[in-house]
């Protein structure tokens, strides 16, 4: 048996001593997460660190007559141990549920939906990688993280809903530096880990540490006509999606797109975004036990749906659509554009190349004007060419204007981007996204 | 407390492996996350968490294997993959730790207040609800929140050296913030949530002012409704301890972090504009900085008796009057770069290694009342509460915002001011510190929220620091 179908069969059995163990009128619903993971750092082209983590969990909420209560465990593995752990955590959740005030804003799910995604394609093994990356490393200063194993998400309620998702997939995250300091950053990720795709990959980020030879150029502060490459896009979206869509921020004016949403404020045209679930590599259901609908989050530059959790659809008579409690977009996917990638350089003149944004954060978070760092390969291009690579400048703006006055372009060629994210547990977020053509933008020191 | 530990014990001596050393490191966690919203009470989040990380030499190569797995079976397996990865990654390892010392230290370490029981969960959301309920009616207050985290966490660590730690801890969170809101622009005020943590017991919540604390942060919101944006161009800037937290946090904590200046967060968290030479030579600040890492205020976050690699915490001088001494690494990062250091090897979890982390990084309080900073600014700005923060990989160019501002004109606190920034950078802005709070105005504060490392681990970070004032910085305000 796979592991995958182990730990499937293990989730299951878990469900199935729940509802022989809860009483009417409880309820309840049981989220899982498991991954085994090999996590293997780099500096200098060597291995600093390496290792490799085993953990699983649920997320167990017992609803009894409009009261409810949430309790995470971690799980050992042995099906004994943890039986007898969702038994005490049972236990916990019946003494708390009587201390609690009827929830108004509960809101549960009777649909027994059914899903089940598994892609169990084998991974390589992580002393073969190493091997190839420190081979293609040789002489290169290489800084990097690889991260890889299986994934799985579940989901089980007492209405009979059940869903099941498995993925394995490796990230390698990696920077290359040249010896002024200057350095550029690249990826390769997904679930086939190819020998000749990363050696490709890996020669791109080569050819442009070239660039990174140049005498450094230093910017004063003013305004630049500027290329975003999508990582550097992805850092702006990323900062819109932190409350941006979300159904309760944008009701208790903490979202930094309430003026959107309100319809004073608009982007482009030429923006249009979704939240793309189908196809994509996160799973199709959410932790609290709703499938996750496709979005048209905003259409034309004007404000469109919002990421609707189960809370916020009660308080604010909305359709929950399989949003998670924090309301945030996992599947980004924007509307490409007509720049082909080949233009860029020319259709850009003069001004800056910009390959990755770092550390933004908001200046004023209604108006959307954020501020942030360049980072990693900026370089400033005159008539068409590449000059030099630039020092790092802060730039402050808003997104209105970023997306919207100052848009002149969108490429054609979209890059898919897998978040390296492992906060907790490794991420299985993603954007599909263009570059951005802007005619100006603020830098500030 | 401590239940596991003689099944641990025995399971850690039962052991076996070929390494030359290897360690134990276990961690029980539960935690506890209350909040009302709007006088509505929302569900509690309660976690527990149980696991172990072995970590082995091997030949001078270090691997680690973490575990949800608790049976002796399952601590055997782990070791057998750390001792298999070093093994096969030795021709490819940066570090041969051969000749690093081990720790063989045994000693326990208590949160203050443990064994005084906390509020029953009742008595936590009879609390939140008369705090929610007391912010005023009024149209424009679209949203408020009251809070309270609790975090106990349990660590046992042992080695092949003979080390037994443990550390038996209670972390409390408190926090309130409303939001008012005119039809265009929002404005929020805040107290504790990232801003405030303590370890300790019901005396944190008193701490921390909450109780009784609702009307005044609603009214402030109100008022920064009301107020002008910030006026842009240099001023003299009063940074009070909520503000200055992050102002150390951000522009000594990280870039003094070892483990940066050698590299290893290049690819992530990012590098320092401090090298390895500058310690000894270089003056980070004005003759009036003086920065300590400092594990013996008994309440703040980070204070602890050792680290997670088992090294004994002391206080150390940082910076003193100015000069740079000493960086924030741990055993690990001393013995790679030849350096003294402090004791700051810390993981988030049982499922994360442990990396070179600030722990409590505190600025010793100097001479002078808050009064007096005031009254010597003739043109300036005080600012507090930290609500947006950015800097660039290196840790020098920095934008970062408040929630509060007041004008300063004349020696007199004047009107409020909304959106106050400031921008500037590090290696000037210490230089330009130009008087330091004295011990009345020295807060002991606190964030679980400091990111960092490959893979990502999340912790918690202790700060400590009277008003400080800057001359001549950059300040402005937003758009609306």
């Amino acid at each position: 048996m796979s592991p995958s179908n182990n730990q499937a069969e293990s989730f299951k059995a878990l469900v199935n001593g729940l509802r022989d163990a809860i009483r009417e009128p409880e309820q309840f619903t049981l989220s899982y997460a498991a991954e085994s993971s090999a996590f293997v750092r780099f500096n200098h082209a060597k291995v600093r660190q390496a290792g490799q983590v085993q953990q699983a969990s649920i997320g167990f909420k017992l609803i009894n007559e409009g009261r409810h209560a949430d309790l995470d465990i971690t799980l050992s593995g042995d099906a004994q141990v943890d039986l007898q752990r969702l038994a005490e955590g049972l236990q916990q959740l019946r003494e708390t549920l009587p201390l609690l005030p009827k929830d108004p804003y509960l809101l549960l799910n009777f649909n027994g939906w059914q899903s089940k995604n598994v892609q169990d394609h084998p991974l390589p093994d992580t002393e073969q990688v190493v091997a190839e990356i420190t081979r293609a490393a040789e002489g290169l200063d290489l800084v990097g993280f690889y991260a890889a194993g299986p994934i799985s998400r579940g989901f089980a309620s007492s209405a009979g809903a059940f869903g099941w998702h498995q993925a394995n997939s490796f990230n390698f995250d990696f920077s290359l530096f040249h010896e002024n300091g200057q350095a550029v950053k690249a990826s390769y990720a997904g679930h086939d880990w190819s020998s000749d795709g990363f050696a490709k990959r890996f020669q791109q980020a080569r050819e442009q540490l070239e660039f990174l030879g140049r005498p450094l150029r230093t910017l004063a502060p003013g305004q630049y006509r500027a290329y975003l490459a999508p990582a550097a896009l992805e850092e702006i979206m990323g900062m819109l999606s932190w409350g941006g869509f979300s159904a309760q921020s944008i009701a208790s004016k903490s979202s930094p797109l309430q003026k959107l949403y309100a319809g004073d404020q608009a982007f482009s045209p030429l923006v249009s975004l979704d939240e793309k679930v189908s196809g994509s590599l996160s799973p199709a259901f959410s932790g609290e036990g709703y499938p996750r609908s496709d979005l048209k989050l905003i259409t034309e530059g004007q404000a469109g749906d919002q990421l609707v959790s189960s809370r916020s659809a009660a308080e604010y008579g909305r359709t929950a659509n399989g949003a998670g409690g924090g309301e945030s977009p996992g599947a980004l996917n924007m509307a490409a554009g007509t720049l082909p990638n080949a233009q860029i350089l020319k259709q850009l003149g003069t001004g800056l190349y910009i390959s990755n944004l770092w550390y933004l954060n908001y200046s004023d978070q209604p108006g959307a004007r954020m501020t942030g760092m360049t980072r990693f390969a900026t370089f400033w291009v005159e008539n068409g060419e590449i000059q030099a690579p630039v020092s790092t400048m802060r730039f402050d703006d808003s997104a209105y204007s970023l997306l919207g006055s100052q848009l002149e372009a969108l490429t054609q060629e979209r890059e898919l981007l897998l978040s390296a994210s492992t906060y907790s547990q490794r991420a299985t977020d993603s954007a599909l996204l263009p570059g951005a053509l802007i005619s100006r933008l603020t830098l500030t020191l | 407390m401590f239940d596991f530990h003689p099944q641990l014990k025995q399971r850690f001596a039962a052991l076996r492996t070929g390494a030359e050393f290897f360690s134990l490191r276990y961690v029980r966690e539960s935690g506890q996350y209350l909040s009302v919203r709007k006088n509505v009470a929302e569900p509690p989040s309660l976690s527990r968490d149980e696991g172990a990380m072995l970590t082995v030499r091997v030949n001078g190569v270090e691997a680690y294997a973490a575990t949800n797995d608790l049976s002796q079976q399952g601590l055997q397996a782990a070791l057998e993959r750390a001792e298999r990865q070093a093994r096969h990654l030795k021709p490819h390892a940066l570090l041969d730790l051969r000749e690093q010392a081990v720790s063989s230290d045994r000693a326990d370490y208590f949160s203050p207040n443990l064994d005084q029981p906390f509020p029953s969960l009742s008595d936590c959301y009879q609390l939140l609800g008369a705090e929610s309920a007391a912010v005023p009616k009024d149209d424009r207050l679209v949203n408020w929140q009251v809070s309270l985290g609790i975090t106990h966490v349990e660590q046992i660590y042992l080695n092949s050296a003979g080390a037994e730690l443990r550390q038996a801890q209670r972390f409390v969170y408190p926090g309130l913030d409303v939001t008012a809101y005119d039809g265009n622009d929002s404005q929020t005020r805040s107290l504790g949530r990232e801003n405030f943590g303590q370890q300790g017991g019901a005396d944190v919540i008193s701490r921390c002012g909450l109780v009784g604390a609702g009307p005044q942060v609603a009214d402030q919101a109100l008022q920064l409704l009301l107020a002008p944006n910030t006026p842009q161009g240099p001023r003299d800037l009063l940074l009070m301890p909520d503000q200055m937290m992050l102002q150390i946090h951000e522009s000594i904590g990280h870039p003094l972090e070892l483990d940066r200046i050698l590299g290893d967060e290049r690819n992530y968290a990012g590098t320092s504009f401090v090298k390895a030479q500058d310690f000894g030579h270089l003056q980070y600040g004005s003759k009036l900085l003086n920065v300590t890492f400092d594990p013996d205020i008994p309440e703040q976050l980070a204070s602890y008796g050792h680290d997670d690699d088992g090294t004994a915490a002391s206080k150390q001088f940082l910076i003193k009057e100015g000069l740079l001494l000493r960086p924030l690494g741990g055993a690990l990062s001393q013995f790679r770069a030849e350096m003294d250091g402090v004791a700051n090897s810390r993981a988030c979890g049982w499922n994360r290694p442990p990396i070179d982390r600030m722990a409590n990084l505190n600025i010793e309080p100097g001479d002078q009342p808050l009064a007096q900073l005031i009254g010597n600014i003739e043109h300036g700005i005080l600012m507090s509460t930290n609500r947006s923060w950015s800097i660039d990989d290196a840790r020098n160019k920095f934008q970062f915002g408040c929630e509060w501002g007041q004008l300063i004109e004349n020696g007199e606190l004047k009107g409020v001011v909304k959106n106050p920034n400031y921008r500037a950078i590090s290696a000037h802005f210490w230089k330009s510190l130009s008087a330091v709070g004295d011990a009345s105005t020295f807060k002991v504060l606190g964030t679980p929220n400091c990111g960092k490392g490959e893979p990502n681990q999340v912790i918690r970070v202790g700060h400590a620091s009277p008003a400080c004032v800057f001359s001549h910085v950059d300040v402005f305000g937003g758009d609306a």
